[in-house]
């Protein structure tokens, strides 16, 4: 086997693998805080790039064969604020009255299976009538694409940034959790909601910023998804957003490290076997699920092996 | 009740309803009676569902699944080898694919394929369920939802077993109306059956309280791995019948919108009651044919216009809005008839 051949397979995985390892760190907050499997994170992740895309049109009069990098990253700073907006409102309007009326998971579940749905079909309604149709062209700066070679091998840019730029945010949000005082607060809230209400802590602004911390997440994780297949379409946060809760159990769920770890599993799994088994190609959607019914069937707890009585992220 | 009036009231209804399907047809236009059809498949399938979501507790979103391996089945086992020879354009089919059939003009056949297609669903069931219920519930969302892309992956992949992307087309017909009606009937009085016999109340202890259940003796994993097979079995015949009533099949008719819809319905309707599910398919399906000129561009009511794809926004905005304020939907998780009895009872 050519060594460049392999080193290429691990380099697309990895860049891969971050993207769904972006979106995975949002389920694994958003479940470690709440016990909810939160199906409309994928849609969320949706919306991220959508909004910047729409963000990028607006800013380049819909012109799109010359942006600036400053433009780029205009248009991407305000998809992740209204991600993380919309974050906070399928928290604030949706979850948030259901768990104060002391409602049933499966009630939750199904308010979230609702929002997932809600976004996709607001945003196909939108797409057909205001941007022409359902599936849209991503376009980014050049610089991206730019091909550096390194020995026998031809690496975009883009494929090198998104796994340090991922890395670099998952320190970050190690620091948030274990070094400042809202990381805290999230940790103890993960322990027991109730005590940490009665010790005083605002526990609505605490679960609202897991869900801004996770969704501003998952917008740039949709934006590098868009610009690595530069298209997208209301539907591509589903399938997506389902491999990420894929990786984050097999990282295990609840932690933040195996999420980013689960993340890159999936990736080079993904990568890997069809590049070496080249007939496997078209089943490359099913390993996520495959690999999640192993960990169920094997190791429940994930690779990190996050018991939820003991420990928390 | 005691026993004699049960059958006595069985067979009140049954003949009832018999007398309706066989009358239906010259009462009604050919447009309302295909949607009724629609509608006595899609109870099948919603009241199929509520067993594992509503009476179990246990939140699947496996239908779209089951529901294309019964069509496939189906569809498989009655078309004729000839015929599967011309419709597998892609690639031949595999020798097995290609001789499997029951041949429709046998009466018993379809009914025979029906069951097979069913079981074959109750078997994947079995299989899945294993990973999913070894651990606590949480996971069979995600497994369920997986499991259906898994299945629309493999049916486009697979073109010597399904024709991939192209589906298959020219299935016999044989559900008509009035033997969807039939059928329909036999369904909603086995699944009522089961949801009101010994094993129905350790369904429901394990929604109420999986912890007290177990305590008192109730096998959790088995009650929550039979009542995802006999769901599994329900929709596997479902989709069979609407592989026939449709005539022609494709990877892309059994996707997550399917299991969405049937979703509504039996939280509409109210989780856990039955009742409450047949009633939901009607509005559901209903209101589906009413708000249709929402999709239509041409269409407009002062200043909305039909947008294509508006009606799903509508829908999930319903869904929303019952979950915040009707969290218990139309019936709840009682029957109709608590409501209009005396309450007595039922255990």
């Amino acid at each position: 086997m050519d060594m460049g051949f392999v080193l290429q397979q691990i380099i697309n995985g990895f860049s891969l693998g971050s993207m769904y390892a972006l979106i995975a760190i949002g389920y694994t907050l958003v479940y470690g805080v709440l016990r909810l499997i939160n199906f409309a994170h994928g849609d969320i992740m949706m919306v991220g790039a959508f909004s910047a895309f729409i963000a990028l049109g607006v800013l380049t009069g819909w012109k799109f064969d010359h942006i600036s990098m400053a433009v780029f990253f205009t248009a991407v700073t305000i998809s992740i604020i209204v991600t993380s907006i919309v974050g906070i409102l399928t928290y604030v309007s949706a979850y948030k009255p259901l768990l104060d009326k002391g409602a049933p998971k499966i009630s939750l579940l199904i308010t979230a299976i609702g929002i997932s749905f809600f976004l996709e079909s607001l945003f196909n309604v939108i797409a057909n009538q205001y941007l022409g149709g359902t599936y849209q062209a991503f376009y980014f700066p050049k610089w991206f694409s730019t091909i550096i070679h390194i020995g026998s091998l031809t690496i975009p840019v883009l494929t090198i940034i998104v796994p340090i730029l991922t890395l670099i945010l998952l320190l970050g949000v190690l620091y948030i959790l274990y070094r400042t005082k809202v990381g805290i607060a999230i940790r103890a809230l993960a322990f027991d909601i109730y005590t940490v209400k009665l010790m005083g802590a605002n526990s609505n602004f605490i679960i609202g910023f897991v869900f801004a911390l996770g969704s501003a997440l998952a917008a740039i994780g949709g934006v590098a998804y868009a610009m690595a297949y530069p298209s997208i379409d209301p539907y591509m946060g589903m399938l997506v957003g389902l491999k990420a809760f894929a990786a984050a159990v097999v990282g295990g769920i609840g932690s933040v490290t195996g999420a980013v770890i689960g993340g890159f599993i999936l990736g080079f799994a993904e990568i890997a076997i069809p590049g070496f088994f080249p007939e496997l190609g078209g089943w490359k959607d099913a390993f996520a699920f495959i690999l999640l019914i192993f960990v169920l069937l094997f190791k429940p707890t994930g690779i990190m092996g996050i018991d939820f009585e003991r420990q928390r992220f | 009740m005691s026993a004699k009036k049960y059958f006595a009231l069985i067979a009140i209804v049954t003949a009832i309803f018999i007398a309706f399907l066989y009358f239906s047809p010259h009462i009604f236009g050919s447009y309302t009676i295909t949607v009724l059809g629609n509608i006595y498949i899609f109870i099948i399938l919603a009241i199929s569902y509520n067993l594992i979501n509503g009476v179990t507790g246990q939140f699947s979103l496996e239908p779209n699944g089951f529901v294309a391996i019964g069509a496939y089945v189906t569809a498989i086992l009655l078309l004729s080898p000839e015929l599967k020879e011309e419709l597998y354009m892609l690639s031949p089919p595999l020798p097995l694919i290609r001789d499997v059939f029951l041949n429709p003009n046998n009466p018993i056949n379809p009914f025979l394929a029906l069951l097979i297609s069913g079981a074959f669903s109750a078997l994947l069931a079995l299989i899945l369920a294993f990973p999913v219920f070894r651990v606590r519930g949480d996971y069979l969302a995600i497994v369920t939802l997986g499991f259906g892309f898994i299945i629309r992956i493999f049916l486009i992949n697979n073109p010597e077993i399904s024709n991939g992307s192209m589906g298959l087309d020219s299935i016999p017909g044989f559900a008509s109306y009035f033997w969807i009606g039939v059928i329909c009937l036999v369904a909603v009085i086995l699944i009522y059956n089961i949801v009101y016999s010994k094993f129905g109340r350790a369904m429901k202890a394990v929604r109420d309280d999986e912890d007290a259940a177990l305590a008192m003796g109730v096998n959790t994993f088995k009650t929550k791995t039979l009542a995802f097979m006999t769901s599994a079995f329900f929709e596997g015949v479902g989709g069979g019948l609407l592989a026939s009533s449709i005539g022609s099949i494709s990877p892309d008719q059994f996707t997550f919108m399917l299991t969405f819809q049937l979703l509504i319905i039996i939280v509409l309707g109210g989780l856990g009651s039955m009742s409450g599910a047949i009633i939901g398919t009607f509005l559901f399906l209903g209101s589906m044919e009413l708000l249709r000129p929402l999709d239509n561009s041409a269409w407009h009511l002062g200043p909305i216009h039909g947008i294509p794809g508006l009606r799903m926004v509508v829908f999930s905005i319903l869904l929303l809005l019952i979950m915040l304020f009707a969290r218990r939907g139309l019936l709840g998780d009682k029957e109709i008839w608590d409501y209009i009895k005396i309450k007595r009872n039922k255990y």
